[in-house]
């Protein structure tokens, strides 16, 4: 016979004014290939139908499942039982709101991200569809690509130390963000322009440099080595503009 | 109650919405994407492989144009497509991929001087063009006479979500996310928006709207096997199927993917064999070159599908705990090309099997991935039945697909059918006035609000919501799969109008208060119940073998008698069965049906036809 597991999950329903935030035990047996997205659903369809939690593609591309697992932020879908002990505490991220139970609203705070970031390519250039595309090396393409593989899980955020200290700070995802339009050659902002957005404690120098943000990314960006980039882009930016006064 | 005007509301904010609010937005007018998730969580998002656009860059690709990708188009759709359609497509797609670079998708481009490439397991060489450099570089996918899938190492789906959100941000277009239309608000004649449920509260929402799309994605969730993400159960069609005027076209055209994981079915994408990974059997010996010489690996999904279901039936499956699968080889590849360009691949490998795809074999089994399927437009997106109603991208029957879809063409429709559609929507927005009646707004409300109300106190009964969903997912795959019988249909039509019953007298075990995960599952499951009978009842009908639709019964394709496009309605609330209706499959014709060039050749040609 497999192991039985015990499941202690948060419960709580804002939109319930009896609700009150609470642990609720689960006993599920385990089965083979068992991943926490494979037992949470098993505990919705057979113990308690009303329990939230979050996930959508169920294989790790699209970032829903982010909770703490075992007092680590990661993601769920990927998350074998076979690799955890038989007793999993699971509790949804913090730093972000709560909707209920495990599923919090990492929406909104990305949305937010996107604006303050403004998180786009910046160009006066026009499209033309008659001529054709334009040339880019391959290189820098990958280079781009390797910061943009960030799902916003928003595992980052939550096991910050300067986040949970402070609502405002951006935060790595904010800030590999930031890094990717800062190497993109279609984007035509200056370092003067970044710095008006991350050249502050909210941003680049915010951080602590715990880096725990790298330590619990579930898709192994290099938030560490973007950070020290960033700062030390930020810093001369910032000596220049001393100086210029 | 909360009501929300816009003069454009896309149901979903996948990349097909997306890219078409931005084309409203471009124009002047309002847009709001309602969304089950934030954007970038959408199921675009997931697509590894490519979108495919006859740039032809590579030297793979000389010579390509959108002559030669119409041509694979319409033979991958086993000549069930709108030809017109698949004109437009492969015209625009060129422009509609450069004008993604333009605005920020990190493309792989060509790199010039000599590389190595797979095929069938074995090795060659190619040179890749000086004055080429920097371009945009395409990699090979199944049914396709040139390199021409353009990508972003696997994360192509991603890496241009990314982008078209990015985009949509820059030009004010609203997501609202975490967001669930129940019900569109209609007349019978005109669509006004939807009846929406909150995913945060709970509570009802009103959207109005001049124009309303639905970009929801598939409906592949009810299948118990499918590569779909949580989120594609179907639950805006079902919308659609309840106001009964507006019809689902081709639902019997499903297509199951080759390689899908054993257990979990997640997709490892079609990159793998485009790169030259090989399908084996129980005894690590290669097949597809013995039924497709030609193609091997890279014919169709359909027909390679098809052919590892036969094989494994004539006893060459890996028996497993999980039933019987084969195994994909992409050792050969080698560690820098499987952790660069295949990464994902890598990734879902060592997460979720435990297994490392350099050195090990891969288990995999045809699993549901594609609804060929869907709400039935004419080729300016606008749905039948109703004004002001749109469909784009998967979620759509737009018909470029028919009865079979090629690898890169669906990602690259998603963008190229929002674009073309989102200006033929800013055109009916310019000019568009109309008149929003409170009375009818008031009575659809409420009867929502009924229908919410009879699931938590029961009033019809006390089904188990999910119970009911297994049984519809069982019945699909045991009836409505790969290969098809006239018995095994008849049996699936059966239990599924059993279960339709059973969808109707489903109430909720828990109290049904706030976001509540059991009554979003609840408040579609008719609606799904309805479209698996549309699945399967249509399949029962089609009696001929066209594309993903296989009938062991009827093996031919058969072009004197089906030449033909689906029409499912629900016309009536009483109804056991849905009313079908067939029109042309095609009314402009540049390409007469012919031989594939793979798959099966049995033809019983149109011309064969009775006058």
């Amino acid at each position: 016979m497999s192991r039985l597991l015990k499941f202690n999950i948060f419960r709580y329903n804002p939109e319930d004014a009896q609700s009150e935030p609470h642990m609720q035990e689960f006993v599920l047996e385990e089965t083979d290939s068992m991943t926490l997205f494979i037992a949470l659903n098993r505990i919705r369809e057979e113990h308690d139908p009303s329990l939230q939690f979050d996930f959508c593609c169920r294989a790790g591309i699209c970032g829903s499942c982010g909770m703490v697992i075992n007092g680590r932020p990661g993601l769920a879908c990927h998350t074998k039982t076979k690799d955890l002990p038989g007793e999993i505490t699971l509790l949804p991220l913090p730093v972000f709101k709560l909707v209920g139970d495990l599923s919090v609203d990492t929406g909104s705070w990305f949305r937010d991200m996107y604006t303050k970031t403004e998180s786009w390519i910046h160009t006066n250039k026009e499209f033309d569809p008659t001529a054709l595309e334009e040339r880019m090396d391959n290189k820098q393409a990958v280079e781009i690509y390797e910061l943009e593989r960030c799902v916003e899980c928003g595992c980052c955020i939550s096991a910050c130390g300067t986040a949970r200290l402070r609502e405002d700070f951006m935060g790595a995802a904010a800030l590999n963000r930031v890094a990717r339009f800062l190497i993109d050659p279609r984007d035509q902002r200056s370092e003067h322009d970044y710095y008006e957005i991350i050249g502050s404690d909210m941003g680049i120098f915010g951080c602590m440099g715990l880096l725990a943000c790298e330590d619990v990314c579930p898709k192994h960006l290099p938030l560490q080595n973007q950070l020290g980039f960033l700062r030390r882009k930020m810093g001369i930016t910032s000596l220049k503009r001393i100086f210029k006064k | 109650m909360q009501t929300i005007y816009t003069d454009f509301l896309v149901v979903g904010a996948g990349l097909a919405g997306e890219r078409a609010a931005v084309e409203a937005a471009d124009a002047g007018f309002s847009a709001i994407c309602l969304s089950l998730v934030p954007a970038r969580r959408s199921h675009s998002s997931a697509a590894q492989g490519g979108m495919q656009a006859s740039l032809g860059n590579s030297v793979m690709g000389e010579g390509d144009c959108p002559d030669v990708h119409f041509a694979d188009t319409v033979k991958g759709s086993d000549w069930g497509c709108d030809q017109e359609v698949a004109r437009l497509f492969a015209d625009a797609a060129p422009i509609e991929m450069r004008r993604l670079a333009h605005w920020g998708v990190p493309w792989n481009r060509v790199v010039p001087g000599k590389s190595i490439y797979y095929k069938g397991g074995k090795q060659f060489e190619k040179i890749e063009a000086e004055d080429k450099e920097g371009l945009i570089m395409a990699r090979s996918f199944g049914g396709t006479a040139k390199w021409r899938t353009c990508y972003t190492s696997d994360g192509t789906g991603h890496a241009v979500m990314c982008t078209m959100d990015n985009r949509c941000a820059q030009m004010g277009v609203e997501v609202h996310d975490k967001t669930e239309a129940i019900a569109l608000l209609q007349d019978g004649e005109t669509c006004y928006g939807v009846v929406a449920r909150c995913l945060r509260t709970g509570e009802l929402l009103i959207y109005l709207s001049k124009a309303t799309m639905i970009a929801a994605g598939g409906f592949g969730r009810i299948y118990p096997n499918t590569t779909n993400a949580v989120i594609c159960d179907g639950g805006a069609h079902t919308m659609c199927v309840d106001t009964g005027v507006v019809p689902m076209g081709n639902m019997e055209a499903v297509q199951f993917h080759p390689t899908g994981i054993v257990p979990t079915d997640i997709l490892v994408t079609e990159g793998c064999r485009g790169d030259g990974g090989t399908l084996l059997d129980v005894d690590e010996k290669r097949f597809m070159d013995v039924y497709e010489p030609e193609k091997a690996e890279l014919a169709s999904r359909d027909v390679v599908s098809r052919w590892m279901t036969y094989h494994m039936r004539e006893g060459h499956g890996v028996k497993s705990s999980y039933g019987e699968h084969l195994w994909l080889d992409i050792r050969h590849l080698g560690e820098e090309h499987i952790t660069g360009k295949l990464r994902e691949v890598y990734e879902i490998c060592t997460s979720f099997l435990g297994i490392n795809p350099i050195h090990q074999l891969i288990p995999v089994r045809p699993t549901q991935h594609y609804s060929m399927g869907g709400i039935r437009t004419n080729k300016d997106g606008a749905a039948y039945g109703l004004k002001g109603l749109f469909s784009a991208g998967e979620a759509a029957c737009w018909d470029m697909h028919g009865f079979n879809r090629l690898g890169g063409n669906s990602l690259a429709e998603t963008v190229v059918a929002g674009g073309i559609i989102g200006r033929k929507i800013a055109e009916y927005l310019q000019g568009c006035e109309t008149e929003f009646k409170t009375s009818l707004i008031n009575d659809e409300v409420k009867k929502q609000q009924a229908r919410i109300d009879a699931l938590i106190n029961c009033t019809n009964g006390s089904e188990n919501v999910y119970k009911v969903r297994k049984a519809m997912q069982d019945a699909l795959h045991k009836g409505a799969n790969i290969f098809r019988t006239q018995e095994g249909l008849e049996t699936c039509v059966a239990s599924l109008q059993d279960t339709l019953i059973r969808a109707k007298n489903v109430g909720l075990r828990s109290d049904g208060r706030g976001v509540n995960p059991e009554l979003a599952s609840a408040l579609k499951l008719e609606g799904q119940v309805k479209m698996a009978l549309m699945v399967a009842y249509g399949a029962l009908q089609r009696t001929e073998s066209r594309g993903s639709h296989n009938r062991e019964d009827f093996t031919a394709r058969n072009d004197r008698d089906w030449l033909s496009r689906t029409l499912a309605y629900w016309k009536n609330e009483g109804d056991t069965l849905p009313t079908l209706e067939y029109e042309p499959a095609t009314v402009a014709v540049e390409i007469p049906p012919g031989d594939r060039g793979y798959g099966h050749s049995e033809i019983i040609s149109a011309d064969d036809k009775k006058e």
